[in-house]
This record gives C-alpha cells, structure tokens and sequence, in this order.
C-alpha cells in the first residue's frame, strides 16, 4: 500500500471520482495547468483534459454559482475556493443558495455540489489565507460540512462528499497537507460522512477536535498522560449534522471534555458542541466543558500566529483544570 | 438587428517605442521626470530582487515580485498628489514607495508584522488588498466621498487582469460611472492571474474595451512605456478633478517573475516567453535608451546610480529587520474601538500561560 501525505491523497480521491463518473468535473483558479496551488490537482487535467478539469477566471461567486447549477443540471462539480477566507466573496451563493436548492423547491431539484478549500493556519500565509469559517457553514442548514486530519480519510470523506446528495463543503487543513504520510488504500473506498472517529481512547476527559487541532489533541493527550490524566481524543469529521451519538458515548465514559478548534471562540462550534453536551450528557458531567480556541480577533499576521492558535500547552492547561474542578 | 461588436484598435499607446524613439507625444519636462523616475526604478528592481533573497533565507516570508511592472506603476503613482486616495493591491510596492512608503515599512508585510497595514500619515494610502478586487468599491466610495466633499481629488484603484473577473470590478464600474466619481480604474494587465494567461480570463480582445459598455473611458496603454503610463493617467485624473467621470486604464505589461515566491511558473508558461519581454519590452531598458539618447545617461551614471540604490536597499533592510516586535496584545487592541471584556479576559489568561 503507498504511503501517501494528505494532498496526494486528495488527489488520488479526485482521479477516482474523475475516472469512474463522467459526470464529475473539477473546476477553480489555477486547478488546471498549474495543478492547483497545493497541488491538489496535479496532472488531473493533463490525464482528464480541459473540459473536466477546469482553469475558471478569478470569480469565486460564479465559481460556486455554477457549481449550484451544475448540480441542479445532473453534474457532479467539485469546485474549488483556492483558500477558504475567499469564501466570503461567494458566501450568498454557498448560504443563500447552494445550501437551500432543496428546501426551497421541496426536494424538486438538489444541488449536491462538492465546494473544497484550503484552510486553518500556521503556515505564515498572507491575511486571509489561514481562517477558520467552519461555523459559518456549520451555521447553515443544508449545507455537509467535512474535514479530515489524515489521508486516509482525507480521501474516503472526499469520495463519499462526491457522491453525497447532499451539498458538501469540504475544508482542508493547510497544515496537514504534508505534515505526514500514512498507508492510503489504491482501491476506492469511503469514509462515510456524519462519524467521528475516536483517535486515542481515554478514561478521564474528552478532548473533541476536528481538522488542524487534531493532532494538537493528541500531543496534548500523551502529555497529559505523562501526569496520569487519560484522555480521549474524539475527531469529529463531519461538523453538520453533527455526530451526537458518538459525543454523547465518550462524555458519558469520561464526563469532562474539553473542545479545541482554530476558529475564533465566540460563536464558534465549540460552544455548540458544549451545548450539545449538556443536552446530551449532563447528569455525567464533572466538570464544565471547557474551550480552546483562536483568540477573538481577525487571524492575525503571520509574526502573531504561533500565539494565536491553541497551542498543546493551552491545551493540557484546560485538561487540568478540567480535572480540578 | 443592430449587432455591437468591438472594431477598436488593441494596439496600446506608446510614447517610446521598444528601441527607445520617441513615437508619441512626450511630456512637459519629459527629461526632468525622466531622471527622476529613471534612478527609482534602479532602486525598485533592486529591492524586488533584495526582497526575493531574503524570503529563500527565511527573513520575511511570501513576497509578490513585481519586476516588470516598474514602468506602469511609476508612471501613474508620479501624477498622484498627497491627498488623492489610492488603493493599491500587494503587487504596487513599487508605485507605494515612490509616492512615500518607507522601503523598510514595504517589507513589513512579507515580514507578517501586524503594523505593515498601519499605513502612514499624510497620505491616503490603503494597505494592500489581498482580496482580489474588493479595494475597487472602496475606491469608488472614497471617490464618492471627494464628490461629496467638493475637492478636486480623486481616488485610484489598482488591480490586475484576473481581478477584472470579479463581480467587484464590474460593480464598481458601474457606480463610478453613473455617479459620475473622480475615480481612476488602473488595471495592469501583467498576462497572468498566478497561473490563468488573460486569454482564459476574459474573450474581450482587451480589458480597456471594457469601459464602453458601462458608458466610461477606456484608454489601452504600453505599461512598460513610463511616459505614455503618465500621459494615460494624466488624461484620467483631469476627467475625474473637471468633473468627467471615471476612466478604465489599462496598462499592457509582464510579470517577469514568479505570481509570489510560492510559485512556480515554469508549470505553466514557457521561459522563452518570459525572455522575450524581458529582452525586447523591459521598461528600465527603454527609458534608459532614451536617456542615453538625450545624453543625459551614460555607464558612469548607471553604476553610480546603482551603488546607490543598494545603500538604500540594505537600509531598508536593516530597519525592517530592527522594526520592533508587537505582541499580540498590542495588536488585538485594534479590534474595536475598546477591547470587549471577552477578549481581554482571553488576553489576560494568554498572559499567564506565556509566563
Ligand atoms: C478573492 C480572491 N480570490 C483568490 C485569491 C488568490 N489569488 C491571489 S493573487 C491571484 C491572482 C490575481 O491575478 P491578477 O488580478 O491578475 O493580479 P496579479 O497577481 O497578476 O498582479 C489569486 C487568484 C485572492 N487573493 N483573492
Ligand atoms: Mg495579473
């Protein structure tokens, strides 16, 4: 089995989806020849040709405009937004009408389109580049909204995004592009959407992360495992519709939990998932479910973002206090 | 059926030709400007190149080069005046420093310092939009706003070809031009959007030919000509001071280096093409044959000239590099007009934690 980083792992999703339906096109700034800026296409057009993988001009509100009529129209479009903070210039199209299609016409036509960007910080980008809007998609009914932390289910999640019936948007974390190579099936399979996937099990505190803050989650369960604090690292996957069955399972073996996520704190998803614990767990709870998230301000320059982001110090120091309590 | 079709010539403007001959119409004191903007588009190219070096040695991080582009920027910065508005892109440092930005402070950006954006007094500068586009409203708006004011400034939106995609760029057209705003569209058509060639950015033969349909002025200029950049912008800023309306400019020239030190344009365009421009349509080249010309260059003057602009470039380096940090608390102050006491309390535990 080849031994792939998340980027090849994207792209060997797209050459599947690509090769085994024709009614899939892949289409975005700078996708075609130059192969994506992350190389998330590389050689896709090459091997697909120009009318299936497609060098849109600089638009990102026609990018996923189209993508909402494609969909209507029986294709399957898998458009990308060449980094998610570009989102904002098409949000009416992805909120008020990607996600809407069939509410809107009673399940008469969908529009399960596939929206993919690049997100999340760390990687000394430029403004704009390096947001976290995970909760603005979470925030919008109809909308899938999906988001891997390794390759192999970076490429599963994507093959069942494709052929979901639902609108997908799929955002994928900068930082873990290459961060690491894991064993990638050849073959097709998929991961399916709306399950989170457990990534350490622990007795003493659920810590719940998603994306980029994943592995901040595990380096921050091993060292609090160093101070004999067992924590359970729960990677959600998908964050709407939300796996609640699987929230509420580890908080009521653990009854703490501590939520970490890159995206600004105040009205983030982490204070809808400490909702949903109490909803869901609360006679098991111990201790307040705490947060660790991006500070409430723009994501800022590049020479400030090593202490914006939750970091695993930050992390531990909230698994503590979590057992304090 | 009456069918409108474009019947315009595409050749731009020129006022020196590739060899450096006078073809058009000089301006006044066309020498004077000459030996001023000459010297800084020595000085630019070297602190283009400086700033490419230093990002492959991890000093500041992703620079957008704009070799090339020297001429069209120059050019049109040079009829600016202190109190027009302009909103340049990340491309314009050229056109920045030589209207007043420190060199040092233009580095700040590719340096991820939060006050790279903290533009100076006595200006009206925008920071660099990195939102493709969107500095085009604001520059309507502050055209508006010199309306409204009844001054004769103008405002100035700068932008390239891929940003003539974007919904932004064809709305504010529009508002321009039926309110009638002191604006100045500038649209350098450098070939590229990072990797799309302007062919598969728009069907228009060109960007000017734009403008006729929103009822503005279009003017197709060699933006590697310094002199017909300037005459172009001359044009426009005295339609928008007497009242005229906007005016659409576009400035045909090249980038001759990568989209930003993160890219690799051999991936999509051929070296020999780059090459050709660079050879035939470089724009320090051009004046320099014309100043030759006049006897006002010569080798001595070149290398003098050129001392010079590396002095100030390592300058501007070492006060980049000696530019104080600002902490994240500093920063975070310029969210609202006073910090929410959410947010000060998470400043307050970030503060605990760092100790
Ligand atoms: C709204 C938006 N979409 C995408 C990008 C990513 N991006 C940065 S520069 C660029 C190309 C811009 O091309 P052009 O307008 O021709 O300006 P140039 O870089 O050539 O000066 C793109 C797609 C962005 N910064 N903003
Ligand atoms: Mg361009």
């Amino acid at each position: 089995m080849p031994r792939w980083t998340m980027i090849e792992a994207i792209r060997d999703a797209l050459a599947i989806a690509l090769r085994g339906d024709p009614r899939v096109l892949v289409f975005g700034e700078d996708v075609g020849k130059n192969g994506g800026v992350f190389r998330a296409t590389d050689g896709l057009q090459a091997e697909f040709g120009e009318s299936r993988v497609v060098d849109t001009p600089l638009a990102e509100k026609a990018i996923v405009g189209t993508a909402v009529g494609l969909a209507m129209a029986g294709m399957k479009p898998v458009a990308e937004i060449q980094f998610l903070g570009f989102a904002y210039e098409a949000m009416d199209q992805i909120a008020a009408q990607l996600a809407r299609i069939r509410f809107r016409t009673q399940g008469r036509f969908t529009a399960p389109a596939v929206i993919r960007a690049p997100y999340g910080g760390g990687v000394r980008t430029p403004e704009l580049h390096s947001d976290s809007l995970e909760a603005l998609f979470a925030h919008t009914p109809g909308l899938v909204v999906v988001t891997p932390s390794r390759p192999y289910d970076a490429k599963g999640l994507l093959l069942s995004a494709i052929r979901s019936p639902d609108p997908v948007v799929f955002l994928e974390p900068i930082r873990l592009y290459r961060a690491f190579r894991e064993e990638v099936p050849e073959d097709d399979y998929e991961v399916p959407l709306g399950r989170a996937a457990i990534r350490r099990e622990g007795a003493d505190v659920t810590l719940v992360a998603w994306g980029p803050t994943v592995p901040v989650a595990e380096s921050a369960a091993a060292q609090a495992a160093a101070k004999g604090i067992s924590c359970e690292v729960l990677d959600l996957r998908t964050l709407a519709p939300l796996d609640r069955s699987a929230l509420q399972a580890s908080v009521e073996k653990t009854g703490r939990a501590v939520v970490v996520h890159e995206a600004v704190q105040y009205a983030g998803l982490g204070a809808e998932i400490a909702a949903s614990i109490m909803d869901l767990a609360f006679y098991h709870l111990q201790a307040p479910v705490l947060r660790v998230a991006g500070l409430d301000t723009p994501y800022p320059p590049a020479s400030l973002e090593d202490a914006w982001l939750p970091s695993v110090t930050r992390v531990v120091r909230a698994i503590e206090r979590a057992m304090e309590i | 059926m009456q069918v409108y079709r474009f019947t315009g010539d595409t050749t731009p403007d020129q006022v020196l030709n590739e060899a450096g001959e006078v073809v058009g119409e000089l301006p006044d004191q066309a020498a004077d400007l000459a030996l001023r903007w000459y010297p800084f588009m020595i000085f630019c190219r070297k602190f283009d190149e400086r700033a490419q070096l230093l990002q492959r040695q991890g000093r500041i991080g992703t620079y957008a080069p704009f070799r090339g582009q020297e001429a069209a920027q120059i050019g049109s910065f040079a009829v600016l005046r202190r109190t027009d508005w302009v909103f340049p892109t990340y491309r314009e440092l050229a056109g920045l420093m030589y209207h007043g930005l420190e060199p040092a402070h233009a580095l700040l950006k590719s340096r991820g310092h939060p006050d790279a954006g903290r533009m100076p007094e006595g200006f009206r500068m925008a920071p660099p939009q990195i939102a493709i586009a969107a500095q085009i409203l604001h520059a309507v708006g502050a055209g508006w706003a010199c309306k409204l004011q009844q001054t004769d400034d103008m405002a100035v939106a700068y932008f390239g070809d891929g940003a003539t995609s974007e919904g932004d760029f064809h709305e504010g057209m529009n508002f321009a031009a039926v309110m009638r705003l002191p604006v100045v569209l500038f649209c350098q058509n450098n070939q590229y959007a990072i990797s799309v060639p302007v062919h598969r950015q728009t069907a228009s033969p060109t960007i000017a030919q734009k403008a006729i349909a929103y009822g503005v002025e279009g003017v197709r200029v060699d933006g590697n000509d310094v002199f017909a950049v300037y005459q172009a912008m001359r044009y426009a800023a005295d339609r928008a001071r007497r009242g005229d309306g906007p005016t659409l400019i576009e400035a045909v020239t090249y980038r001759l280096g990568p989209h930003t030190t993160a890219d690799d344009p051999s991936r999509y365009r051929e070296a020999a093409d780059v090459e050709r421009w660079a050879a035939a349509k470089d724009p320090l080249v051009r004046l320099r044959l014309w100043l030759t010309r006049q006897g006002l260059w010569d080798d001595e003057r070149q290398a003098a000239c050129e001392a010079e602009a590396e002095a100030r470039v390592c300058q501007a380096v070492a006060e980049m590099e000696a530019y104080p940090h600002k902490s994240l608390e500093d920063a975070a102050r310029h969210v609202y007009a006073e910090v929410p006491e959410g947010l000060a309390l998470q400043l307050a535990e970030r503060g605990k934690e760092a100790r």
